[in-house]
């Protein structure tokens, strides 16, 4: 290593061959978080929709 | 109110499944869905911007190089006279010292062509050349210049050898036939000191230097750079393509491409990129025809996530 | 010009030609409906306007960069936060985007000749990637230099290094302000379209639709 290097890397996950920056895996949890939520929270309806037109 | 139609019929084949124009309508506002999206996305991009910024770690200048580690400018220096660093033995597209990687047989590498031709010595000599006041210097170039490939070839790797031996120290290197290549490497290492290493690489002879290629090879052949990256958990073995400096958001995207690097046959492969990249483009491909691949276009049908996503109808449509 | 010059011509008029075209690319009252059909009701549905209104925000913050210049950023504060928003901008872009790929693709969305949907979908993501790439390589810092140093082996190893030089940051810049934006600007208007032109996937499975009653 090179001497008189003052850079500092950020924190990391290590997992066998894994190896993932906290702020990566911070994201992709997001994602997936946000993805379940997307499915299971309720849509909100108008009023009307109760009144559903046929084609 | 004519706001729903269906599409014209025609080359339509006997239809298997109803499509959308079929299905009861309820109201619903596209544009306000649009407009509220457009506000959340800038409030929500503004607020990570103020809270988290980004990265603005500086380039690396060569007077950095030279301060922070003068011996890998020596060392580098010394290479690109002997014909050994990355840039001198790579190949396509800027030399033909090295065949180039190939997938499956395929050059693709050396069918890409030497299109930016690089003298690696140049990338030495050439800054050299434009040192004034430096008598011995210039003697050296003059040595340099009017000896034999082969006798600068020996002189060259003599040094390496030797620097090698000395731990990379130069003031520890014994005496030996190095011809001027002390002197040149030397030489070298005073134009980075100076500020005036990139210039000379990048716009001597012409004044707009919008081209890098050349200082980040040379930059590139010593160690400095890929330490600096290393230690800031940027390397190729480290999943690095998708890492950014300190705990900025890198590229989590990458996490494909960049895995297929950890593991092997490509971590020990000398065709890795090539290699990785042809396995890319293959699983880009396959999930660009997932629509068409039995099996794959199944999935959704055996895990059935859809029921989720349309609980709401599934309840209010049970199947008859 | 009298109603039977214009049938006479239409055969051979480029203009009615194209107009005819654009006409079809989406039904009649399909492009901007007030109405979607009943089985919309589900958040995983926003997310393809999410990437878009990111994508807005990416191109908004990036065009507001430009007015600055390649260095700007490094010398003004309000230029830093431009480039923080172009950042976070874009992996707000890359998440919603692949939440919309995740949930398009458990509704086996493809289905009822929306394949082509689909697949400008995976092109887009695709060529979103390597507009970012130019833009890493763009932003003349460290960051730049090491992606140049690391990600030439892989440009070059296919060959393509030796016309896309990544060493060369006038190149990349441009490539990333005009050549690429334009593309996955192309694609996002392609795909959209043809999601106006089909309509919404109906559920997996559906039972048939109750046939239409007169008069509604």
């Amino acid at each position: 290593m090179t001497p008189g290097l003052v850079v500092l890397a950020g924190r990391y996950l290590d997992w066998g061959v894994i190896s993932i920056s906290v702020t990566n895996a911070a994201i992709i949890a997001a994602m997936v978080v946000v993805f379940v939520l997307a499915l299971v929270a309720p849509f909100p309806h108008d009023r009307d929709d109760d009144g559903e037109r046929r084609p | 109110m004519a706001t729903v139609t269906r599409p014209a019929a025609g080359r339509r084949a006997p239809r298997t499944e109803w499509d959308s124009h079929d299905f009861p309508t309820r109201h619903y506002d596209l544009v306000k869905e649009f407009v509220i999206a457009l506000v959340v996305m800038t409030l929500l991009t503004a607020a990570l911007a103020a809270i988290f910024s980004s990265p603005d770690d500086k380039a690396i200048t060569m007077a950095r190089w030279a301060q922070a580690d003068p011996n890998d400018v020596i060392a580098t220096a010394a290479g690109e006279l002997a014909g050994t660093t990355t840039s001198a033995t790579y190949g396509a597209p800027y030399n033909h010292a090295a065949e180039g990687q190939s997938v499956l047989g395929v050059p693709l590498q050396k069918w890409g062509g030497v299109r930016i031709p690089v003298s690696s010595q140049d990338l030495v000599l050439q800054p050299l050349a434009g040192v004034r006041g430096d008598p011995a210097l210039s003697q050296a170039l003059g040595t340099w210049r009017g000896s034999t490939t082969d006798q600068q070839k020996s002189w060259a790797s003599a040094y390496v050898d030797a620097l090698d031996k000395a731990g990379g120290d130069p003031a520890k290197v014994a005496t030996g036939d190095f011809g001027p290549v002390p002197a040149l490497a030397a030489g070298l290492l005073s134009v980075a000191r100076s500020g005036a290493l990139e210039g000379a690489l990048t716009s001597a002879g012409t004044f707009y230097g919008g081209d890098q290629t050349r200082s980040v090879l040379l930059l590139a052949d010593g160690a400095y750079l890929e330490d600096t990256a290393v230690a800031q958990h940027l390397g190729g073995d480290q999943w690095g393509m998708m890492n950014e400096v300190g705990n900025y958001p890198g590229q989590p995207w990458m996490w494909l491409y960049t895995f297929w690097y950890q593991v092997k046959p490509f971590s020990t492969s000398d065709n890795a990129d090539a290699e990785v990249w042809a396995l890319m483009m293959l699983l880009t491909l396959l999930l660009m025809l997932v629509p068409f691949i039995p099996g794959l276009r199944d999935v959704p049908r055996w895990i059935p996530v859809h029921r989720l996503v349309w609980r709401d109808y599934y309840r209010r449509h049970p199947r008859t | 010009m009298s109603a039977r010059g214009s049938t006479a011509t239409a055969g051979r008029n480029w203009t009615v030609g194209l107009r005819t075209w654009v006409q079809g690319l989406v039904p009649s009252g399909q492009a901007l409906p007030d109405r979607q059909p009943v089985y919309v009701a589900s958040w995983i549905y926003v997310f393809g306007v999410l990437s878009l209104a990111s994508f807005v925000v990416v191109l908004a913050s990036g065009l507001v960069l430009t007015v600055g210049g390649s260095l700007w950023w490094h010398t003004s504060s309000l230029g830093h936060f431009v480039n923080s928003m172009h950042l976070w901008s874009v992996e707000l872009f890359f998440a919603t985007m692949v939440i919309h790929l995740w949930g398009k693709f458990w509704m086996a969305a493809w289905r009822g000749e929306r394949a082509l949907t689909w697949v400008t979908g995976v092109l887009l993501f695709v060529s979103s990637i390597g507009t970012a790439f130019t833009g890493y390589l763009s932003e003349s810092d460290f960051t730049s230099q090491w992606i140049a140093a690391e990600g030439k082996d892989g440009i070059n190893a296919i060959g393509v290094g030796a016309f896309f030089n990544i060493l060369n940051p006038a190149q990349m810049l441009l490539w990333h302000v005009a050549l690429l934006p334009l593309a996955v600007g192309a694609l996002v208007v392609w795909h959209v379209i043809l999601v106006r032109r089909h309509g919404v996937v109906p559920p997996l499975e559906a039972s048939a639709p109750e046939p239409a009653r007169v008069g509604e």
